[in-house]
């Protein structure tokens, strides 16, 4: 009888926790790996009840691929780079905003309310900013560091020792700022350069990796590394004596930013994780988390004192445009996927 | 599973084909909604058009394979020459995997001869030994190798530590590595089938042979090998088949600088190319060729069989 009764009030438990579980309310996230502080979560999981999951990628187009083979619907939110957000909202991923359903939308700095890549930020709100350049270690090398010929060209003591990150469009965009040529370019004569730049170049390079950008230059395994600044910062503070460039031929620029998915689940706790996140004392949770810029006002008072006087956010006088990636039509990026192909084949 | 029926008892015939047929659907099952189904529709993406940015539209397309076996310059223009990046690309992956595999059988082949030959009651222990590195996900056992070899790593300090060597060894981002990678991965896929082999080897034949006056050697080559090598050849087989579409070590220790088969495979789902249709091709070229190791394999063993018999 004992027994029985145990079982049933175990029965009856079981019961109640699943109903419980299926009313409690959730959120589920599609984020890059390392750029979401757990504490960040937790106070939004306090202040709404809502249960945030988190799954993550290590580039923009791994979480394309996987939203197009059977993601979409699972996903509330995901966070793509600029040039990402144009391709999504053309494939038609996006859900849009309506007015007036997100209260802190006012927010957003007015240098970041009308982007390129979402005019008028129909589906989207700003999540960090920062430049993609390259660090060198400084007991290596200890000339000038404010030129693309770092990577592309570099001095005897760096060649070998070079990490580049894993990704087409960096890679590339950085080799046409180094040759002065657009990023789009449909010019056959700049195209066969940037295809021979890169062959000579990739004779340099010890590795291309994007997951372990930081790693390789905290522990010695390469002396130069593309890399986005707010990683370089953390490379520096881990130990290593890096320091990041912003070559005279310019660098990249990049905002990632949270996306409302099409056929998103929970969209209602979206909208609320949204609204959440372009509260300045929250986002700049992140900041000083990420090492890189919130695009909300209101949000220096909040920020680590000692992020903004970091080198890596502070460019020199002589440093080129920054420039965004650029989305290039079928026929010119079936060019740059063969360029692409030919240096690692 | 038969077999239980088998042993069931007093069924007649029919009764047993049916219970076997019964008993056979979940493996059915299994292999037609993971192997087969997989395998088919791969098959018909990589005759499908590409979609920009990933995905297929559905118009038959004959492209990936195209693309894969003929060159037409960095414009797509140029007369069609023969492609020689993609059978590079698939050689240094066959060369990588056969490395690998032979490193695996240096290895493992006196692994599980000592083992299957230490008393009966201790060879249980031996062999979860080898399986304990393996309960570590694969990825954090291929990032630790990298932890391992890497020029300020363990192995070189103690190497210069011990003045063998001045200057670290460069292993990390080398085709070694790679090998080295892979052969770790897939060691105990070469040592278990071995050590079966070995295990049920009548060591009396050796005896036998030694009594007659056969050297060591001659006894190893003539007697043993030849009834082990079953469990040799199933060996080399689990090794070399997945080293050749994996992905983890020539990315993580060997830099990622040349593509294998498998990471041309994820670039064209996972990468910028998003090109569908070509990694299926690509897949099904690997599935072909691999299918065509398996049928020279069973061929020559089923040849030595009858030779035997």
């Amino acid at each position: 009888m004992k027994t029985m009764l145990k079982t049933t009030a175990a029965a009856i438990a079981l019961t109640v926790g699943a109903s419980a579980a299926a009313a409690e309310e959730k959120l589920v996230l599609y984020h890059w790996f390392e750029y979401m502080p757990q504490e960040v979560l937790d106070k939004f999981t306090t202040e709404t009840g809502i249960k945030v999951t988190m799954d993550t990628y290590d580039s923009n187009e791994a979480m394309l691929a996987s939203l197009k083979a059977g993601g979409m619907g699972t996903y509330d939110l995901a966070v793509p780079g600029d040039y990402m957000v144009s391709i999504m909202a053309g494939e038609g991923l996006l859900d849009t905003i309506a007015d007036g359903e997100l209260a802190n939308k006012g927010n957003i700095a007015p240098e970041w309310a009308n982007p390129s890549f979402d005019p008028g930020r129909a589906s989207s709100i700003p999540y960090q900013w920062g430049s993609t350049s390259f660090a060198v270690n400084r007991d290596t090398y200890d000339g000038d560091i404010q030129t693309t010929d770092i990577l592309f060209n570099p001095p005897s003591e760096l060649s070998g020792k070079i990490n580049m990150l894993d990704s087409q469009g960096e890679v590339i965009a950085m080799a046409s700022l180094h040759l002065g040529i657009p990023q789009c370019s449909t010019d056959r004569e700049q195209l066969k350069a940037l295809n021979a730049l890169l062959q000579r170049a990739k004779q340099h390079w010890a590795s291309f990796n994007s997951d372990t950008a930081k790693e390789v230059l905290v522990s010695g395994d390469a002396a130069v590394g593309q890399i986005y600044d707010g990683f370089a910062a953390k490379a520096r503070e881990e130990g290593a004596n890096v320091e990041y460039a912003y070559p005279t031929q310019g660098y990249i620029a990049w905002m990632d930013n949270v996306v409302l998915l099409k056929d998103a689940p929970n969209r209602g706790n979206a909208l609320k994780f949204m609204d959440f996140l372009l509260q300045p004392e929250n986002i700049a949770l992140v900041t000083n988390y990420a090492q890189y810029n919130a695009g909300v006002t209101g949000v220096s008072s909040f920020l680590d004192p000692a992020l903004a006087a970091q080198p890596e956010k502070n460019p020199h006088a002589n440093a080129g445009e920054g420039v965004f990636i650029e989305v290039c039509d079928e026929q010119t990026q079936a060019v740059y996927d063969q360029i692409w192909t030919n240096l690692k084949k | 599973m038969a077999a239980g029926a088998a042993s069931g008892g007093s069924a007649t015939t029919d009764t047993y084909k049916e219970a076997r047929n019964w008993l056979l659907l979940p493996s059915w099952a299994v292999l037609g909604i993971f192997v087969l189904a997989p395998v088919c529709m791969m098959l018909v993406y990589s005759f499908l058009t590409k979609e920009f940015r990933g995905g297929v539209i559905w118009e038959p397309s004959l492209a990936a394979y195209d693309q894969f076996f003929f060159d037409r310059g960095l414009f797509g223009d140029e007369p069609a020459k023969i492609e020689w990046t993609y059978i590079t690309i698939f050689w240094r992956s066959i060369w990588q995997a056969g490395a690998a595999t032979l490193l695996s059988l240096v290895i493992g082949f006196p692994t599980a001869y000592f083992i299957a030959t230490r008393p009966e009651r201790v060879r249980p222990f031996w062999v979860f030994l080898i399986t304990i590195p393996y309960w570590v996900n694969l990825l954090i056992r291929t990032v630790s190798m990298k932890f391992l070899l890497r020029d300020q790593g363990p192995l070189n300090d103690f190497l210069i530590g011990t003045g063998l060597i001045d200057s670290p060894i460069h292993i990390v981002n080398t085709n070694f590595a790679v090998q080295l990678g892979l052969f770790y991965s897939y060691l105990p896929f070469m040592v278990l089938p071995i050590y079966a082999a070995v295990e049920r080897y009548n060591f009396s034949l050796s005896e036998a042979a030694a009594d007659l006056y056969a050297p060591k050697w001659v006894t190893l080559r003539r007697i043993v090998l030849p009834a082990i090598k079953p469990g040799v050849i199933a060996g080399c087989i689990l090794v070399f088949v997945p080293s050749m579409g994996s992905f983890l070590a020539p990315d993580l220790l060997g830099g990622a600088k040349n593509f294998m088969i498998g990471s041309l495979i994820e670039e064209q789902f996972k990468g910028n190319a998003g090109n569908w249709p070509f990694g299926a091709a690509a897949s099904m070229i690997l599935l072909t060729m691999v299918l065509i190791i398996l049928l020279i394999f069973a061929r020559q063993q089923s040849k030595a069989e009858n030779a035997g018999s």
